[in-house]
């Protein structure tokens, strides 16, 4: 047996004795590790002075140039999670955490090379395409694991988990300016060091991860749980292959669900110090904005567990028309709380949005394994995270050049935001329509009997022993 | 008898997996806690 075959789905199959709540856990460790993307930005600044240390030379890399190692990783994210969604789905996700943690860290360690070198295009490649695709495969790794351990509850575990990818900014961006600034000197900014002690960190916490994480054994059910033995509505109880599910409508109509209400939310997310600042000049001082920013991090975070947990009770459906209604509500009155000078009630509009843009992602796995069923879920939402990819150049590039553009036209900066804000307004109503289009999957699209017997025959050879409660 | 020391077992082996991602996160949601409370001030 080689040292590898652990890292095999059927070496992952849980024994009698297993609790399910070992699970969300094992999600964490990789969410809470990938979830340091959302605060990279830490690094740009230092990064821009790693010739000059106190302040930039003309040899020193431009901030511009910088933010592209994100955009790469975002990039690489949304296309290793479509390339690589099938591999995770039938290899297991202990292989999947493992190979992400593999990538995680060797792009940590690739990039530290690049900051000691001083050669830019090893970040792009290390962070940027490494790290991108251990995003793409670690994001997706735990989350069809955890529907099928939680079938009673399927968005408060995928809420969980991808609660975590929210919250992992919170720790890594205070984690890294306190290691910065035990490794910097006189002399020395201390990028490279801390590169390489986050990518020793990160690789020990994702490692444990997938030793801890299992999968059921096939049949298994939570206790006192009953299945329904019929299609309800939207759920359904049959399995759409992966590729199957690109041909049909619901894919894509909840594709761009996904992309409209991520561009309406990642658009304001970036530009939240900016704008708070501006239109309310004198009222929101640099400091409470970086305050703001941070309170809106927590509503990101709390947003993702609490909305897709509210979608095992009020169904998905439901819970995106809320989105996209409530959305379009507060976009249309955040301009008119700048008109009367309201910053609570900019706050609480941005707060619950930002909240709406978190449950946007947590929600969507529970919402694809509605329509298509549990066993290709997680390979099928690999290929809808390409829409987050185009959210992210589609939102801050609108709420960027808009604003811009009110600018150059003479519109006061207080206002500049304010035609950004109805256009977002207007695509929840896009979304809106989208999501209401949204009906249960033809069942031509299902698989078939011969391929279900097909998958209980590599399912049993699979499983070692049932698995407990 | 052994179906206790299993249910114990794992119930410890629970609280060392919710500790090792719920200290870290704790302590990151208060650090951003502290910052956000800036807004206020």
């Amino acid at each position: 047996m080689s040292l590898l075959s652990i890292l095999d789905r059927s070496h992952t199959v849980a024994k009698p004795g297993f609790s399910r709540w070992m699970v969300p856990p094992a999600a964490l460790c990789v969410h809470l590790c990938i979830g340091q993307a959302y605060a990279f930005s830490v690094f740009n600044l230092p990064m821009t002075k790693l010739l000059g240390v106190s302040q930039s030379t003309p040899a020193d890399w431009k901030l511009t140039e910088l933010g592209w190692i994100f955009s790469i990783a975002i990039f690489f994210l949304g296309v290793s999670s479509a390339v690589f969604g099938r591999w995770v789905e039938e290899g297991g996700p202990r292989r999947a955490m493992f190979t992400a943690a593999l990538c995680w860290a060797g792009g940590f360690f690739i990039s530290a090379i690049g900051v000691y070198a001083h050669m830019l295009w090893l970040i792009y490649l290390g962070y940027g395409v490494l790290g991108g695709i251990a995003l793409g495969i670690g994001y997706i790794s735990p989350v069809s694991t955890l529907i099928k351990w939680f079938p009673d509850r399927p968005g408060m575990a995928t809420g969980m988990a991808i609660m975590g990818f929210g919250g992992g900014a919170f720790i890594a961006s205070p984690l890294s300016v306190w290691l910065m600034s035990k490794f910097s000197s006189a002399t020395h900014v201390g990028v490279a060091e801390t590169f390489i002690v986050l990518g020793i960190v990160y690789f020990f916490f994702m490692i444990v991860g997938s030793i801890i994480v299992r999968v059921p054994a096939p049949g298994w059910k939570p206790k006192g749980y009953v299945a329904p033995t019929q299609s309800q509505g939207l759920i359904t109880r049959s399995d759409v292959f992966v590729y199957d599910a690109l041909k049909t409508p619901q894919f894509w109509l909840i594709w761009w669900i996904l992309c409209l209400n991520v561009t309406a939310g990642i658009g304001v997310l970036g530009q939240a110090s900016a704008m708070s600042q501006e239109m309310f000049p004198g009222h929101i001082t640099p400091v409470a904005a970086a305050g703001f920013v941070g309170l809106m991090s927590l509503f990101n975070m709390g947003g993702r567990f609490f909305w897709a947990s509210t979608s095992d009770y009020i169904g998905r459906k439901n819970t995106y028309f809320v989105f996209m209604v409530l959305g379009f509500l507060l976009y249309c009155a955040v301009p008119h709380t700048g008109t009367i000078g309201s910053v609570a009630g900019f706050v609480i509009c941005f707060l619950i949005i930002i909240s709406m843009y978190g449950g946007g992602f947590s929600t969507v796995p529970a919402y694809l394994r509605d329509m298509f069923g549990t066993r290709y879920v997680g390979a099928i939402h690999g290929l809808l995270l390409t829409a987050w990819s185009m959210a992210g150049i589609f939102g801050p590039v609108l709420v960027n050049y808009i604003r811009e553009y009110n600018v150059t036209h003479g519109v006061p900066k207080a206002q500049a935001y304010n035609v950004t804000m109805y256009i977002m307004a207007g695509l929840l109503v896009i979304g809106f329509i989208c999501n209401l289009m949204v009906k249960a999957v033809h069942h031509r699209f299902h698989m078939k009997p011969d391929h279900e017997a097909e998958r209980a025959q590599v399912a049993v050879a699979a499983a070692g022993e049932p698995a407990g409660a | 008898m052994n179906e206790q020391t299993q249910d114990s077992s794992m119930t410890l082996k629970l609280i060392l997996a919710w500790g090792f991602v719920g200290i870290p996160l704790t302590w990151g949601v208060i650090q951003t806690a502290i910052n956000a409370m800036k807004l206020f001030q």
